[in-house]
């Protein structure tokens, strides 16, 4: 530790105003306060900081990630050794390791893409490096399908952090979850590689896959009226996103961001709340003979919405990316609501939307990522208002009523 | 007949006034009809053409035109005029006239239109509101061309409908033409993009 300090104490006049690389002050000192806490202190003015910096609590996310990113590399061999019809054959490490060869490319891509810009884009304006992107970098192979092609998670890393991130003024300024908007951006760019039945194996080739093999995943089945159960979708080996399928390491990862109070539990919790009054209010209303003709008969081009209206409640909260939008994506502090009032009605409506997009538009089964990157949009709305109400409340208790 | 104020009229609004990067108008019709290259250019043509005219025969009636009913007039002049261009499309060029569909009708309501009229054509003598329509017209088809240009070859892989990147070599290397340029919102982020490029390059563009 010490050799370390030393060397950068050494280094450090060259980065300086003056110095030979003053151009990469922002780069030095975002490996500086990487690696130590900086013990620099104010020097005007009282302020009151917490121990908690920015850099400890997306360290925070990104722990709280693992599991659902190991679970993922797993998952990710277990259903290419599905798909191959070898599962018998083969030991957990070795599924485990091709998982591990199919996410990895990902997270390095992600990575390189993401943090280049994000370093490129603080020299030129003379920031600091904002470390933003260790979180978003690590979302965004969790969101992506196993097969997509390497260029292409570039491209949309790009994408979202130059549109998304960089030109609303970088980290903390930005209107969307960049994650989501890479994982839009791809999923309207090149919807063949982004969903269907063979984007979600690792390697996937026709003569590789085993006859008669079948890749869709629980809300693709569902459109056809096969409800995956839900203790296969609560543990997870199910075809999905690398790192959406298994609530349980999802829920973990809720559990460390919940104890450490990064997340706000009133988000995450009202997401799922959303998510749960409106299954079941499709659930009933599909009970009630919801798109039956007289004669009791789905009526004709309504059987897949009726299909997935009867998806019950409790799956529609393990199916697809519900989970892992409800924990991860809707509690990001910078993009979901910041009254604390507000949260509550931003998360209920990104889970209502949620199922309203999954069930009504049968052509976008990922109807979380559409939501939560709708009510980002209307996040600032909401605050606005319950700002309001509480101006207009504290002005009433001034006025003297004569 | 080529005075530096004539010169102006014709050449700043294709470069520091330009009507859809510095003025921000004529923004749907660039979303509408930029997926393909042709169409785009006819219809920068198309508003050029009228643009220039519309606004020399405003200019000619500008001291005769009431004020109150100056609207009215310049829509009459302005409908007319598209009436003829659409009619002429039909006649001699089918295929993009169907490809245009609405929107040459729409011209009518093209806010760079109207606004060089309120602008430029009621102040003016015809010469240089000619200039002038010509040139905003051109600086309009500019950022058209522009624009389709780049949604064309990424959307469509071709341009002017010739192949250019949809050979198999290139789709065994693991290319696939990009969906989302062919939907109207990447035109608004091309738009975007030429807008940040201009004003980073113009100081005179930057807002304080």
């Amino acid at each position: 530790m010490n050799a370390l300090r030393n060397f950068l104490d050494n280094v450090k006049p060259k980065f300086q105003e003056g110095g030979k690389f003053a151009k990469f002050r922002s780069t030095f000192g975002a490996f500086e306060t990487f690696l130590f806490t900086p013990n620099e202190t104010n020097k005007c003015g009282v302020h009151v900081r917490d121990a908690v910096d920015l850099k400890r609590t997306m360290i925070v996310v990104v722990l709280a990630l693992m599991p659902a990113l190991f679970f993922g590399m797993y998952n990710t061999g277990y259903q290419h050794f599905r798909m191959t019809g070898e599962l018998a054959d083969v030991t957990f490490w070795q599924i485990f390791f091709k998982g591990f060869l199919a996410v990895l490319p990902i997270i390095v891509v992600s990575y390189v893409v993401g943090l280049a810009i994000e370093f490129a884009s603080a020299q030129m304006r003379g920031h600091e490096v904002n470390e933003g992107f260790l979180v978003s970098g690590m979302l965004i192979p969790l969101v992506m399908p196993a097969d997509v092609p390497l260029w292409m998670v570039g491209v949309a890393t790009a994408f979202a952090v130059i549109f998304g991130k960089e030109v609303y003024g970088g980290t903390g300024m930005n209107m969307w979850n960049p994650a989501l908007l890479a994982r839009v951006f791809l999923f309207f760019a090149y919807p063949t590689k982004m969903s269907g039945e063979t984007a979600w194996y690792y390697n996937y080739s026709a003569e590789a896959a085993v006859d008669g093999f079948s890749g869709a995943t629980p809300l693709a089945m569902a459109n056809a009226g096969n409800y995956t159960s839900f203790a296969d979708a609560f543990f997870g080996l199910i075809p999905g996103s690398v790192g959406e399928t298994s609530a349980v390491a999802i829920l973990i990862g809720a559990f460390i961001l919940l104890y450490t109070g990064v997340a706000s539990w009133k988000t995450m919790l009202s997401v799922f709340v959303g998510g749960i009054a409106m299954g079941w209010l499709f659930n009933t209303c599909a009970d009630a003979g919801w798109l039956l003709d007289e004669n009791g008969v789905v009526r004709e081009n309504y059987e897949s919405v009726r299909n997935l209206a009867l998806i019950p409640w409790y799956n529609h909260l393990v199916y697809g990316g519900f989970c892992f939008g409800a924990v991860f994506m809707a509690t990001d502090p910078v993009t979901s609501a910041r009254t604390e009032g507000g949260k509550f009605i931003y998360g209920f409506l990104i889970g209502a939307l949620a199922i309203v997009i999954r069930v009504l538009n049968p052509g976008f089964p990922e109807g979380m990522m559409l939501a939560i990157l709708l009510m980002n949009t209307f996040a600032p709305l909401i605050d606005h208002f319950f700002i309001q109400a509480n101006i207009n409340r504290r002005k009433k208790r001034v006025t003297i009523k004569a | 007949m080529s005075s530096k104020k004539n010169k102006e009229a014709l050449l700043t609004p294709l470069g520091l006034n330009n009507p859809v990067t510095v003025q921000v108008l004529g923004i749907c019709s660039a979303l509408a009809v930029t997926a393909k290259l042709m169409p785009a250019i006819v219809m920068g043509i198309s508003v050029t053409i009228i643009t220039a005219l519309s606004n020399v025969v405003i200019s000619c009636l500008r001291k005769t035109i009431p004020l109150r009913i100056r609207i009215i007039v310049q829509l009459v002049v302005v409908a007319a005029l598209v009436t003829i261009v659409s009619e002429i499309l039909k006649a001699f060029a089918y295929d993009i006239s169907v490809q245009l569909s609405v929107y040459v009708g729409l011209i009518i309501t093209n806010c760079i239109l109207m606004g060089r009229l309120e602008a430029f054509a009621m102040q003016n003598e015809p010469w240089p509101s000619f200039l002038d329509g010509i040139g905003n017209g051109l600086g309009y088809a500019k950022i058209l061309i522009i624009v389709a240009f780049f949604r064309e070859l990424f959307g469509s892989g071709t341009l002017f409908g010739v192949n250019v990147l949809n050979y198999d070599c290139i789709a065994n290397a693991g290319y696939v033409n990009n969906g989302l340029m062919l939907m109207p919102p990447m035109a608004l982020i091309i738009v975007a993009c030429i807008i940040w490029w201009q004003r980073a390059h113009n100081k005179d563009l930057q807002q304080k």
